[in-house]
């Protein structure tokens, strides 16, 4: 596993102060079937940390383990300072959980549904009452509140589900592939609400396959692969690190080509730099060079057409990782 | 981080099962109790089982109504009568209840867990707060209480009917056998009940889980009686027509026939419902000797004359919820 966090996983809550949710060699098998093998992992207060893979990496049944709902066979969970397998009601109390294609009793309206969740949580009414309906409004979904959640649509549904998690006003919340099955206009307002969530202090834990969607609003993230955690950290970390360098720049410019090759060259921090094409220029760079290169091609008396950063994105990260390891291991 | 290694490796050794867990299984039973409740008397399959089993009780009870008038003044039990009753081309209540009894207890369970997993509303459910316990204990209670409710508001109908159509209140004894009874019909129905939640568990489409339940239910009532005389004389043969013979025979079928739940039902209600039985197996001429054929039994001694049998519904009940139980407890709850 690569830690590019310099944090190290331990089981003492008071050994890292802002924890929330720490898991130590935490394996799950079922029978000869390795579902989630040695897993470490940490999450900070207040942070968003991206689970993400492809299917059957391992990311559910982690989630599950998290909350209490499945055994691990082996290591140990730390939620809030308690152990989900012991503690589970003080555990689910304050953890809120948006399962994957979230279901409700489609014959009751949503706030019956809602009612029914305030009542297991041990709510009083006229508290559980207030709580919905802020909720509910806040989802943008006042005026539907009492209609059958059958007439509901697919991102209406994951709304109320993030309603229902609002109720209970949780410390943390783990949602599993929240924008599965949702449109991409659907999808980047949810995301938008995962950081107004954020915002408010609560800590989010959220897994998805869908790389590129989630990569924008986590602060961290951890790429599962086989029931492993392959490689976690902040995604510009990961870049720097797996890519060989985070930025990369694209310079259009006419002029002389060759020296405003040689320009920016010479800029420091530059590590590679591509003119395939006459009039582009790609850069590759350990920090955002655009300023400098701007200058460098105005000081070489080109114009300068275009000028671009191209943030690295996970999936390229993703693959470059499998490259490379796969590449380790022919060797 | 050496001693986070050690602590958690001692912890990966204790088996997860050995570890005690903290808060009340109960938690928010009552919440599970009411939303289940609320469900089943407003599903338009309640509301069917319902009108039939209310058109079952009215007809059966007019008809009985029409004979038993003329017997009132000689008969001490005449509001027992209408329960047992049979007048052509009705069936007597009793034998009405114990197939619509079941049928409305598979119609409440047969979907109890496995549509919770349909609706993939059942991790959500169980992210709550709660603990497994209390969502299946909830599921049935409220499935029991469900059929309480329709069966006691059934037995007040039948009761109020005979009021107003023989003109007179039933005695103390009356009410009380007639009570004694609708708590055996509700453990009848709760055997069923439980027995739902099983297949529920078992089966994740609730059409598999239904059929299954009623192939229970059909094969205890047409199939056990041709599968107990077989039974017996495989088990207990009379080779030489010798009178012991015949008779360990026919105690053998009449304990493989008690397996089944129907035959413990008629045999409870039987006892209790009519006050001349003083037994349900074979009567030897030597246990009848000064005893006056048809005079009715005290109600105390009636009670223990069934009291096996009610106590084998109830036992058979919490055996298949226990059961049920199990099943839930290992079940896996990824969807």
């Amino acid at each position: 596993m690569v830690d590019v966090s310099t944090k190290s996983a331990s089981i003492q809550p008071q050994a890292t102060s802002g924890a929330v949710l720490e898991a130590v060699h935490l394996s799950k098998r079922y029978g000869s079937a390795v579902a989630v093998d040695d897993l470490n992992l940490t999450i900070e207060r207040g942070e968003v940390f991206g689970l993400l893979g492809p299917n059957g990496a391992g990311k559910t049944t982690t989630i599950l383990m998290l909350l209490g709902l499945t055994e691990p066979t082996s290591g140990a969970v730390r939620v809030l300072g308690l152990d989900p397998a012991r503690d589970p009601l003080a555990v689910k109390a304050r953890v809120g959980y948006l399962p994957d294609s979230v279901g409700f009793y489609d014959e009751l309206s949503a706030r019956d549904n809602l009612s029914y969740i305030a009542r297991l949580n041990g709510l009083p009414r006229p508290l559980a009452q207030q709580r919905i309906v802020a909720a509910v409004e806040r989802m943008g979904l006042g005026e539907v509140i009492d209609r059958p959640v059958s007439t509901f649509s697919r991102g209406m549904r994951q709304r109320l589900g993030v309603a229902e998690l609002l109720i209970k006003e949780p410390e943390i919340i783990i949602m599993d592939e929240p924008t599965l099955g949702l449109d991409p206009e659907a999808a980047q307002s949810f995301l938008k609400m995962i950081r107004v969530l954020k915002h408010d202090g609560i800590t989010v834990l959220l897994s998805s396959h869908l790389l590129h969607q989630v990569q924008a609003v986590c602060d961290r993230v951890g790429l599962f692969s086989h029931g492993r955690m392959v490689i976690s950290g902040a995604v510009a970390d990961l870049a720097q690190r797996i890519l060989g360098g985070g930025y990369r720049i694209v310079v259009e410019a006419s002029g002389n080509p060759d020296a405003i090759k040689a320009a920016l060259k010479a800029l420091p921090g530059v590590k590679k730099l591509d003119a395939a094409e006459r009039d582009r220029f790609v850069i590759v760079g350990d920090h955002d060079l655009r300023a400098d290169a701007a200058t460098a091609v105005v000081a070489t008396g080109g114009r300068l057409v275009g000028l671009d950063i191209e943030a690295p994105s996970l999936d390229e990260i993703y693959s470059a990782y499998f490259k490379e390891a796969s590449n380790g291991a022919s060797n | 981080m050496a001693q986070a290694i050690e602590l958690s490796a001692e912890q990966a050794h204790t088996p997860p099962q050995a570890r005690g867990r903290h808060g009340s299984p109960w938690t928010g039973l009552w919440a599970v109790v009411g939303k289940e409740m609320a469900d089943h008397l407003s599903s338009v399959r309640m509301q069917i089982l319902e009108a039939l089993i209310l058109l079952t009780a009215i007809g059966v009870v007019y008809a009985v109504m029409q004979s038993v008038r003329q017997t009132v003044s000689q008969d001490q039990f005449v509001f027992l009568r209408l329960f047992t009753t049979a007048r052509d081309p009705f069936p007597a209540f009793v034998g009405f209840l114990s197939f619509l009894a079941p049928l409305i207890a598979i119609a409440i369970s047969f979907d109890a867990i496995n549509g919770e997993f349909s609706r993939r509303t059942m991790s959500r459910v169980l992210a709550q707060p709660i603990y497994r316990d209390a969502l299946l204990l909830g599921k049935f209670l409220a499935g029991l209480f469900t059929l309480s409710l329709v069966l006691t508001a059934i037995w007040l109908l039948i009761m109020g009917m005979g009021i107003l159509g023989l003109g007179l209140p039933p005695s103390g004894e009356e009410v009380a056998r007639s009570l004694i009874f609708l708590v055996a019909t509700i453990f009848y129905g709760g055997i069923w009940l439980a027995l739902g939640m099983v297949f529920s568990i078992i089966f994740r489409q609730p059409a598999t889980a239904a059929l299954a339940g009623l192939a229970v239910w059909l094969f205890f009532t047409i199939f056990w009686s041709m599968i107990t005389s077989l039974a017996a004389r495989t088990i207990s043969p009379v080779t030489y027509g010798l009178p012991e013979e015949i008779l360990r025979q026919l105690q053998v079928e009449q304990a493989i026939s008690r397996i089944s739940p129907n035959t413990l039902y008629v045999e409870a209600t039987l006892g209790i419902l009519n006050p001349a039985v003083r037994s349900f197996g074979i009567l030897l001429p030597s246990q009848l000797e000064g005893a006056i054929v048809g005079a009715p039994l005290p109600f105390m001694q009636s009670v223990l004359l069934m009291w096996p049998q009610l106590t084998g519904l109830i036992a058979a009940t919490i055996l298949l919820f226990a059961l049920a139980y199990v099943l839930f407890q290992r079940q896996e709850i990824r969807a």
